[in-house]
């Protein structure tokens, strides 16, 4: 919960975290190794000084301390985690929905848990996503959809399977469907980073929500011209967001740019955990303003209702999340904590 | 310095500059600029030993590939040089890239099954983005500047060429010159400004319009910004990051 210097209650939803085992005990390969390399890039590249890790903490966090860095520390009042597999990177996968699942289980009130599903698995993986429907009650997936499969180095939201999984996805009362675009995909003479072929499901699948990751970066400009015609496209400001802190400049032109093609109704913010960490990411957002020359060049404006729909709203209405009794639950154990 | 050692810094800085010519086509900076390139040897038979990096592993293959083989091609077009060779490191690509160049072989011929053609298409793409950033960045130099959008609209590239804009504005003429033959034929009489479907512009509904490809430059630049950082976490540079890259006036 953040609170405003009115005393005014932000009810804060992270649309994007992990819970991931990127140990060198768990990488199956030197791409495992790179993997978590090029996040731990990310974030020595973009957090504050203050807010660095070493890179044991990074590889590998426990329970507690994300529990702690999302809602004690940080202004986190409940969190999506994300699966995600990369099996070929990952001994047991970079963070596979039975890990996230111990997460949900120690702390139910503050976590939902995202699945995941890839088209190139066929019969088996549509059997998986029926099961991990059921049992943990998803109300979300996320697609990555770079991940090497053998010789496979990724898929396309349009190749036929991925169609029979989302339809399938939709029939198990699956509707937030989370993208994140990797920089592999065959052929690899095309554009790896292509948004087109969300623009085409979004259309297909009316009723399913597409909340793409990293709001289509790098390909911003191509993302921002396919959501203004879809009404089910969303941006998540995993990545963006961050450039708040070393590069505020870049961060205003990317969020009014969004503002303008996409409207505060449809960025939803995501700390990406443990890339980042809540705190200082949300101390920098409500602190934020757009530079005048910014706003009066797109005519947005960043406005506390705006940061309230971003922080919470707009994914509270993606999650069927009752904010009112949800703040219910969270304050009553926390009082009997404290 | 003897004459033989400032005749081979010579060369050596000759190549260099023929790489600054060599761009990132995602970002639409120099390969140079960017600290991509790390090393670049003259050896005793004029060959040419290339070295560079890229800010990630995963750093999508074919834009690897694409400035490897521009930077052998803009060495290779240096009349004394007698052989090229560039070499990418710590990528997940590189042993197939790098066998590629050096063997002169083509995007399709180096990664076989993994691509299904050569890379003009998505080559062209980013040719268009950059076009279209270079747009912007002029006429809205040229709007703060006074120049009406019925102006602008009828402008042939013999007028932009003969403009008298100072040196900002010269700068960015230069800069839109060199992709504007991608939308259309560039005789002197063409129109000067195109969209990128190679369309007429309307003086009604120009601001809008400019307005619309703003996104493309926000986007390069906050890659060029992502890709700076990250390649400068990766090496362990020491060196301040570069400004931000003044493509729009101030």
């Amino acid at each position: 919960m953040f609170k405003t210097k009115d005393g005014e209650e932000i009810f804060v939803i992270d649309g994007h975290t992990h819970f991931w085992d990127g140990s060198p005990q768990n990488q199956k390969n030197v791409h495992g190794k790179q993997f978590i390399d090029c996040f731990y890039a990310y974030h020595s590249n973009l957090s504050p000084k203050e807010w660095l890790w070493p890179k044991e903490k990074f590889e590998k966090y426990d329970a507690q301390t994300m529990h702690d860095d999302l809602f004690v520390h940080g202004y986190d009042d409940m969190a999506i985690l994300q699966s995600t597999y990369l099996s070929d990177f990952y001994k047991k996968g970079f963070n596979n929905i039975e890990r996230n699942y111990t997460m949900k289980k120690a702390y139910p009130d503050r976590f939902i848990i995202n699945g995941a599903f890839d088209p190139r698995d066929g019969e088996r993986g549509l059997d998986q996503l029926r099961a991990d429907a059921e049992k943990y009650k998803l109300k979300g997936v996320k697609l990555y959809t770079a991940e090497w499969k053998g010789d496979s180095k990724g898929y396309k939201l349009t190749d036929p399977a991925s169609y029979r999984f989302l339809e399938e996805a939709e029939k198990l009362g699956i509707k937030n469907i989370h993208v994140h675009k990797g920089p592999t995909i065959l052929p690899l003479n095309r554009d790896a980073f292509d948004v087109a072929d969300v623009d085409d499901v979004a259309t297909s699948f009316q009723n399913l929500n597409f909340i793409i990751e990293h709001c289509g970066l790098p390909r911003l400009d191509d993302f921002c011209w396919i959501a203004t015609q879809e009404t089910n496209v969303y941006g998540g400001l995993a990545v963006a967001l961050p450039f708040i802190h070393t590069r505020p400049g870049y961060f205003a032109h990317v969020i009014s740019e969004l503002l303008f093609w996409l409207g505060e109704d449809k960025l939803l913010y995501g700390s990406d955990y443990g890339i980042w960490t809540p705190k200082w990411l949300i101390e920098k957002f409500m602190a934020f303003e757009l530079p005048d020359d910014v706003a009066k060049e797109t005519g947005v404006s960043l406005s506390p209702t705006a940061k309230k729909k971003i922080l919470g709203l707009n994914a509270a209405r993606l999650y069927d999340v009752d904010i009112a009794s949800q703040k219910q639950k969270l304050t009553t154990p926390l009082a009997v904590a404290s | 310095m003897t004459i033989a050692a400032r005749s081979h810094a010579g060369r050596t800085s000759e190549i260099w500059d023929r790489l600054r010519h060599v761009t990132d086509p995602e970002l639409d900076e120099s390969v140079t600029e960017l600290g991509f390139v790390t090393t670049v040897e003259v050896d005793a038979m004029d060959h040419i030993h290339i070295q560079f990096r890229l800010p990630t592993y995963w750093c999508a293959a074919n834009f690897a590939f694409m400035m490897a083989d521009d930077m052998r091609a803009a060495a290779s077009a240096v009349p004394w040089v007698r052989g090229v060779s560039v070499v990418l490191g710590e990528h997940m690509y590189a042993d197939k890239i790098n066998h590629g160049i050096s063997r002169g072989l083509s995007f399709q011929e180096a990664f076989g099954s993994e691509a299904t053609g050569d890379l003009s298409e998505v080559r062209r793409t980013f040719l268009l983005k950059a076009f279209q950033r270079r747009q912007e960045a002029l006429l809205n130099h040229l709007m703060s500047q006074g120049y009406t959008p019925e102006q602008l609209v009828t402008m042939i590239l013999a007028e932009l060429r003969a403009l008298s804009v100072g040196k900002q504005g010269q700068d960015l003429v230069g800069r839109y010159l060199e992709r504007r033959e991608i939308v259309g034929p560039c005789s002197p009489d063409a129109l000067a400004f195109l969209s990128a479907e190679g369309r007429h512009l309307q003086a009604e509904g120009l601001e809008v319009y400019v307005k619309g490809l703003r996104r493309v430059g926000v986007n390069a630049e906050f890659n060029g910004a992502l890709c700076r950082g990250l390649l400068s976490v990766r090496f362990d540079m020491t060196t301040p990051l570069p400004e931000r890259p003044k493509m729009n006036p101030p």
